[in-house]
């Protein structure tokens, strides 16, 4: 079975500052992990891996320094990692993103000789957008299914998976080759070893431009993207609120009294 | 301070703290209370191959290095000194197998501990046999191709959940010292039970038992190096493995440290936070200054063993003596800068100092520590 897990490098930190002149992230003295959300895809392509046999290779479009997170990956266990990376990808909103993760995948697949699963975080912590990986099975045209939180078999081609909802989750098939994105519910991840990590020193990371993996110049980056930014902005803090205080009946009371709009 | 480590050794230690961060300290005080075996964080830890750093590559492991074993054992004391000692008491019941072991001995035990999969230990002490191992008295009797053990060790560190046991016993009574032997003997041999598993005070994650052997049968050909080496290989195990105690001494003086700076800076007297006030900085300075010492005596005891120097006792001697006293003192100041909060449960302080005192006491006590720097002293005088 042939894997690909496509991952993203993001600030670490909850709290992104935001420069609000250029509408860009803040990423000075922010270190930078995995997204949280791509360690469970990762996870669960080695699972699948360690299952089924084959080969495990994680892709990240980033700058150069993401290599970092290509090696964390190996570290806990996939086979090879390619960075994707030229001065022509920036700027790219998720569409374009999910192109040239697309032209990647692709070369990959001719290489290997087609693949069998994508695997992706269900977003990036630091953008939100959750798009990127159903673009990328768009782009691919191939099946996806969204926030998997079970692969409970893959047979005769076709894999069955459990996708949460809010009210509980969906059982799905979906012939291969497929998408999932993932939830923190799929897995636990583990933590690198010793000799993982020692092998993710010494591992190649192939580096792959536009050229390389014939991305339509049309589609990538800045010019690439059809999202305009307008304007990003921090949205005000809440305002506190209001405690009620007395015994039950007055507490009561007021309660009703404020919501009828009563008293203030 | 740049102790100038390799990549290797950098990664031995970001895997290590990463461990102690996210899988030690959220479950220290769960085992302190509970006092289970911490089964569960032993397996990532022997997943992540920390087991293999004091186990040679020919047998599964990543090369012996007591520098990497310090490493590893210093990061997860930061977090927790009783799941650590679980970990370096295996290291300690591993040693003497690495350093006499025949050939079969370390083909058949080393594998399976290099993993992680089986736990060693070393038992030596007895009820009336501490620090004057030599009155030890356990005996092993030759009968045709076994040895016959009778006697009882405790205060075993891993005693009940190691497989794989060290034992000293007298093969001759009448030559005292020189009559000791040394065996490997595993868990679930005939007449070999565990007794009382003790209440300790501090490193309570660990388990600490008494060893019982009623007529215990144990196959010749685990005898360990020759009969009456016994105390060679004791002596040799603990030159080895005190700078492993030391490490752990370490690592619970930096993390009381850390949480003393921490709580410095958040606890608020006399409208101020208290790192303010020169007293508190002046005892974190001290602090951190005798942490320092002490680690550059562990890492250059650590480093002498593993470049291959013979005469390593007083050394190693010296680092263990020197890093449990700091641990001691800088345990006992940071709860003191933790106030009267320091002095109960719901704060983490407390267990650093219980943590500490045994580090002590076991592995020799300080004192006999002392007789064995004094004596290398008088000897080098003597030549």
């Amino acid at each position: 079975m042939n894997i690909i897990v496509c991952i993203k490098q993001v600030p670490e930190t909850t709290e992104v500052r935001i420069n609000p002149e250029t509408n860009t992230l803040i990423r000075d003295g922010v270190k930078s992990i995995i997204n949280p959300f791509d360690v469970y895809a990762i996870e669960e392509g080695v699972r699948l891996k360690e299952k089924f046999g084959g080969k495990t290779t994680v892709i990240t479009m980033g700058p150069a320094q993401a290599e970092t997170a290509l090696r964390e990956a190996i570290s806990m266990g996939i086979d090879e990692g390619v960075l994707i990376s030229d001065r022509a990808f920036a700027g790219s909103d998720t569409w374009a993103t999910s192109y040239t993760l697309s032209c990647a995948i692709k070369k990959i697949s001719k290489e290997m000789g087609g693949f069998d699963i994508i695997l992706c975080g269900k977003q990036a912590s630091d953008g939100d957008t959750a798009q990127v990986g159903p673009g990328i099975s768009t782009h691919l045209d191939i099946p996806q299914v969204t926030y998997v939180k079970k692969i409970e078999e893959i047979k005769d081609n076709l894999a069955r998976v459990q996708r949460l909802t809010e009210e509980g989750f969906d059982i799905l098939e979906a012939p291969l080759p497929v998408l999932f994105t993932v939830v923190k519910e799929i897995n636990l991840p583990r933590l690198p070893s010793l000799k993982g990590m020692m092998r993710a020193k010494q591992a190649k990371i192939s580096h792959w431009t536009a050229k390389d993996i014939d991305a339509d110049l049309h589609n990538i980056g800045l010019s690439g993207s059809p999202t305009n930014v307008i304007k990003i902005f921090t949205p005000p803090a809440r305002e506190g609120g209001q405690m009620l205080v007395g015994d039950t009946a007055e507490v009561a009371d007021k309660l009703v009294g404020l919501l009828k709009g009563e008293v203030s | 301070m740049d102790y100038l480590l390799t990549d290797e050794q950098k990664m031995i230690q970001e895997l290590s703290h990463k461990i102690a961060e996210e899988k030690l300290r959220p479950v220290a005080a769960k085992y302190d209370q509970t006092e289970q075996f911490p089964w569960d964080v032993l397996k990532l830890i022997a997943d992540a191959d920390l087991f293999g750093l004091f186990i040679p590559e020919d047998y599964g492991g990543m090369g012996v290095s007591v520098f990497n074993l310090c490493l590893a054992t210093e990061e997860l004391s930061r977090a927790c000194g009783g799941i650590a000692v679980c970990y370096a008491a295996s290291a300690l019941g591993t040693f003497p197998i690495i350093l006499f072991g025949s050939e079969e001995q370390k083909k058949k035990y080393l594998p399976d501990l290099a993993k992680g999969a089986k736990l060693a230990a070393f038992a030596l002490t007895e009820p009336e046999a501490g620090s004057d191992a030599g009155s030890i008295k356990t005996s092993a009797r030759k009968e045709g191709n076994y040895y016959i053990l009778n006697g009882t060790k405790h205060f075993i560190t891993n005693g009940g959940e190691a497989e794989v046991y060290i034992v000293v016993a007298m093969t001759n009574k009448s030559k005292g010292a020189r009559g000791a032997s040394a065996f490997i003997v595993e868990k679930g041999s005939k007449g070999f039970s565990f007794g009382k598993k003790e209440d300790k005070l501090g490193i309570r994650a660990s388990v600490t038992s008494e060893l019982i052997f009623n007529e215990c049968k144990v196959p010749a050909e685990n005898l360990l190096s020759k009969e009456g080496m016994g105390f060679i290989v004791t002596m040799k195990t603990f030159d080895m493995s005190r700078p492993g105690v030391a490490a752990q001494a370490l690592g619970i003086a930096q993390g009381a440290l850390e949480l003393a700076v921490k709580y410095a800076r958040q606890r608020q007297q006399f409208a101020k936070s208290i790192s303010s006030f020169q007293g508190i900085q002046w005892m974190l300075a001290d602090m951190a200054t005798e942490i320092e010492a002490a680690r550059a005596l562990v890492y250059a005891s650590a480093r002498m063993i593993d470049s291959g120097a013979k005469d390593v006792g007083r050394d190693s001697a010296m680092a263990k003596l020197f890093a449990s006293d700091v641990a001691m003192k800088v345990t006992t100041d940071a709860l003191q800068i933790f106030g009267g909060y320091g002095y109960m449960r719901d704060y983490p302080i407390e267990k650093y100092i219980r943590d500490a005192k045994i580090t002590q006491i076991y592995e020799g006590t300080n004192q006999i520590q002392r007789n064995i720097i004094a004596l290398a002293l008088i000897k080098d005088l003597a030549k």
